[in-house]
C-alpha cells in the first residue's frame, strides 16, 4: 500500500533522510519511532507530498507522489504535527471545506463530516471556533480532518500529542479500529504507545533506518542474554561470590545498597532458567529472598540501544549491531538536527 | 473550478471574521468619501466662479469630478491594498495550515488561483461602496456613464495588479507585516518609477515611464479603454501570480 523506496531528503549540505526504504502492507499499522530531528516529520511530510524528496521514489496505493500528486493525495488523510485549523472557522464549517477540498461531493459531505465527527467525539463542538478549542481539542479536530474523505492511508504525525491519559487510550482504540480498512503510518516518542498499536515498528535515527519488526520481536531479539533481578537482604553478608560460583550465571553486579536491601542484577547464560538455584542458594545461606524477577527489555530500552551513539555506553553493542541493516553510523559529519 | 470557489469562499471569509474586512471597507469608504466632498467643493467653487463672469455655466462632473477623484482612488488603494493581501500566504505558512493545502488534492494553480479571487472579491466589494457616491452625482447631475464605467474596468485591472503583487510578497514570509511593508514599497516604486531618469536619456526615460504602474490608469478614467494600457495590467497580473507560483515551489524544495 505504501513503497518507500530509497529515498532521500537533503537540505543544502544537511542529509534529514538518508537512503530510507520500507513498505506497509494494506491494513497494518506501522509505528515509526526515533529521537527529535531523526528525519519523522520530513518523511512523512515526503509521503504527502508536502515535501518532494532529493532522490528515491515514494508510492502510495500504487501511486508515485511525485509523478501523480493528486491521485496520491486523493488517498491520503495527513494530521501534520500542529493540526492545520483556521481558528476563524466553526469545527463544522471547518470540515465542511476539508470535504470540500478533498473533493467529496456535495450530497455526501454532511454524512461524511458527522460520521467523522463520531469517530473523533467532537460532535459537541461543531458550532465552536477552531481557536477557542482546548488542545486536546483541537488534535482531534485534526484526526477527523484526516480520516473524512476516507482514505486509504493515514499518516498521522503524533497522534496523541497533546491529549490527557483518557483521550490518549481512546485515540489508540480509534487508530486500532481503523487498521484494517486503512493503511495508517504514525510516528511517536511515547514507546509504549508503539507495542499497544503498532504491529510493525520502524525506528529511525539520523534519517537511516535503525531496525524494522514487529514490537514483540524486537524485544526478544534484542535480549541476547537473559536477565534476573535478585533482590535481598544477605545480613551483612557480601552475596556476589556465592551466586557467581553457580552453573549458568554469566555477571552478576550490583544495581542498588541499601541498610538491608541489595538489588542484583543477575545475567545468565542464553536458555537457562536458574531461579530455583538462585532462591536456594538464598535461602541456604540464611539471607532474606526479598524479591526474584525475569528483567523485560522494554521498548525504551532498545529505543535508547539502538539510537545513542557507541562508544558512549555501555550497552552490549552485539546485540544491536545484528539490527543494523543499512545503517553505517558515520558520526562527526552531520551533528545537528532539523526541525 | 470548484475547488477555486471554495478555496475563495474560504479566504473571503477569513477576510470577514477577522477585522481585516470591515477595517479596509471603513477607511476606504472615508477616505474616498472624503476627496468625494473635497472634488464637490472644488466644483461649486468653479461654477461659482463662472457665474461670475456673465452667468451660471455647467460645469462638465465627469471632467472636473469624477477624473481628479478616480486618480485619488487609485493612490488610496496604493496604500490599503496591501493590508488585504499581507496575511494571505504569511499567516498559513505560520500557522501551519499551508501544510493542509499542500497535501490535499489541490493543484498549485487553483490554490493560487483561490487566493487571487477572494482578495478580488473583497476589493470589488471595497469598490462596490463607491457606487452609492456616484448614483449621488447621478441624482443630482447629468454625468457621463461612459467615463465612470471605464474608470471602475481601470480600478480593477490596476487593484487586480496590486493584489497579485502583494499575494507575490506574501508567499515569500511568514510575517505579515514584512509582506505587508515589502508590498507597499514595490507598488510605491512603481508607482514613482518615472519619477527618476529625466537625465538618462529617452530610451530609459520611456521604459521606466511604461512601467509605472498609475501612468496606464489616466486613459481609463479619461474614459478610453487603450490596448496597451489593459495589456500592461493583465501582464503584471500574470507577472505576479506567476511569481507566487514559483515561490511555492522554491518554499517546497527548499522547505
Amino acid at each position: 500500500m505504501i513503497e518507500v523506496q530509497h529515498v532521500t531528503k537533503r537540505y543544502g549540505r544537511f542529509t534529514a533522510v538518508d537512503d530510507l526504504s520500507f513498505q506497509v502492507e494494506r491494513g497494518e499499522i506501522l509505528g515509526f519511532l526515533g529521537p527529535n530531528g531523526a528525519g519523522k516529520t520530513t518523511t512523512m511530510r515526503i509521503l504527502t507530498g508536502y515535501l518532494p524528496a532529493t532522490e528515491g521514489r515514494a508510492r502510495i496505493a500504487g501511486f508515485d507522489i511525485f509523478d501523480q500528486p493528486l491521485e496520491a493525495k486523493r488517498r491520503t488523510g495527513y494530521l501534520p504535527e500542529t493540526p492545520p485549523l483556521y481558528p476563524e472557522m466553526t469545527v463544522g464549517d471547518y470540515l465542511q471545506f476539508v470535504a470540500r477540498i478533498n473533493g467529496v461531493p456535495a450530497g455526501d459531505r454532511q454524512t461524511y463530516v458527522r460520521a467523522a465527527m463520531e469517530r473523533t467525539n467532537i460532535t459537541d463542538m461543531v458550532e465552536r471556533y477552531c481557536g477557542k478549542l482546548s488542545k486536546g481539542y483541537r488534535q482531534r479536530v485534526g484526526l477527523a480532518q484526516a480520516l473524512l474523505h476516507n482514505p486509504d492511508v493515514l499518516i498521522l504525525d503524533e497522534p496523541t500529542a497533546g491529549l490527557d491519559p483518557r483521550q490518549i487510550i481512546e485515540t489508540r482504540r480509534l487508530i486500532t479500529e481503523l487498521a484494517g480498512d486503512h493503511t495508517i503510518i504514525l510516528s511517536t516518542h511515547i514507546l509504549p504507545e508503539v507495542s499497544q498499536t503498532c504491529q510493525r515498528v520502524v525506528i529511525i535515527n539520523r534519517g537511516q533506518v535503525v531496525a524494522v519488526d514487529s514490537p514483540d520481536n524486537l524485544t526478544a531479539r534484542l535480549q541476547g542474554s537473559q536477565s534476573l533481578y535478585l533482590q535481598l537482604d544477605p545480613s551483612g553478608q557480601d552475596p556476589i561470590p556465592a551466586l557467581e560460583t553457580l552453573d549458568g550465571v554469566v555477571n552478576v553486579s550490583l544495581t542498588e545498597q541499601r541498610d538491608h536491601v541489595t538489588g542484583l542484577r543477575i545475567e545468565l547464560a542464553p536458555g537457562r532458567d536458574l531461579r530455583r538455584e538462585i532462591s536456594h542458594t538464598v535461602v541456604t545461606n540464611g539471607w532474606g529472598l526479598l524479591e526474584l524477577r525475569a528483567q523485560q527489555m522494554s521498548l525504551e530500552d532498545i529505543f535508547l540501544q539502538l539510537t545513542t551513539e557507541e562508544g558512549s555506553d555501555d550497552e552490549p553493542s552485539s546485540a544491536s549491531s545484528e539490527l543494523v541493516s543499512t545503517a553505517e553510523p558515520d558520526h562527526g559529519s552531520e551533528e545537528q538536527t532539523h526541525g | 473550478m470548484g475547488n477555486i470557489i471554495a478555496l475563495a469562499h474560504k479566504e473571503l471569509r477569513a477576510y470577514f471574521v477577522s477585522p481585516i474586512a470591515y477595517v479596509l471597507l471603513v477607511f476606504f469608504a472615508l477616505l474616498f468619501g472624503w476627496f468625494y466632498v473635497a472634488g464637490i467643493n472644488l466644483m461649486v467653487q468653479l461654477s461659482m466662479g463662472q457665474f461670475g463672469m456673465g452667468g451660471p455655466q455647467v460645469v462638465n462632473v465627469n471632467e472636473f469630478m469624477i477624473r481628479p477623484l478616480f486618480g485619488n482612488t487609485a493612490v488610496i488603494l496604493l496604500f490599503l491594498l496591501p493590508m488585504l493581501t499581507m496575511r494571505s500566504y504569511a499567516e498559513e505558512k505560520r500557522s501551519g495550515t499551508m501544510e493542509l493545502l499542500l497535501t490535499s488534492p489541490l493543484s498549485d494553480f487553483q490554490i493560487i488561483m483561490g487566493k487571487f479571487v477572494g482578495a478580488l472579491a473583497l476589493y470589488v466589494l471595497m469598490l462596490a461602496v463607491t457606487l452609492i457616491h456616484i448614483g449621488i452625482l447621478f441624482w443630482y447631475g447629468e454625468p457621463e456613464w461612459g467615463p465612470i464605467f471605464t474608470g471602475y474596468l481601470g480600478l480593477l485591472l490596476m487593484g487586480g495588479a496590486f493584489i497579485s503583487v502583494g499575494l507575490a510578497i506574501s508567499s515569500m514570509t511568514k510575517n505579515q507585516i514584512v509582506a505587508g511593508v515589502a508590498t507597499f514599497a514595490v507598488l510605491l516604486l512603481f508607482w514613482i518609477i518615472n519619477w527618476i531618469g529625466d537625465s538618462s536619456g529617452t530610451t530609459t526615460q520611456n521604459v521606466l515611464a511604461y512601467l509605472s504602474i498609475l501612468e496606464h490608469f489616466d486613459d481609463f478614467s479619461k474614459g478610453v479603454i487603450d490596448t496597451e494600457h489593459v495589456t500592461y495590467y493583465l501582464s503584471f497580473i500574470g507577472m505576479g501570480l506567476f511569481l507566487t507560483a514559483k515561490s511555492m515551489d522554491m518554499e517546497r524544495w527548499n522547505g
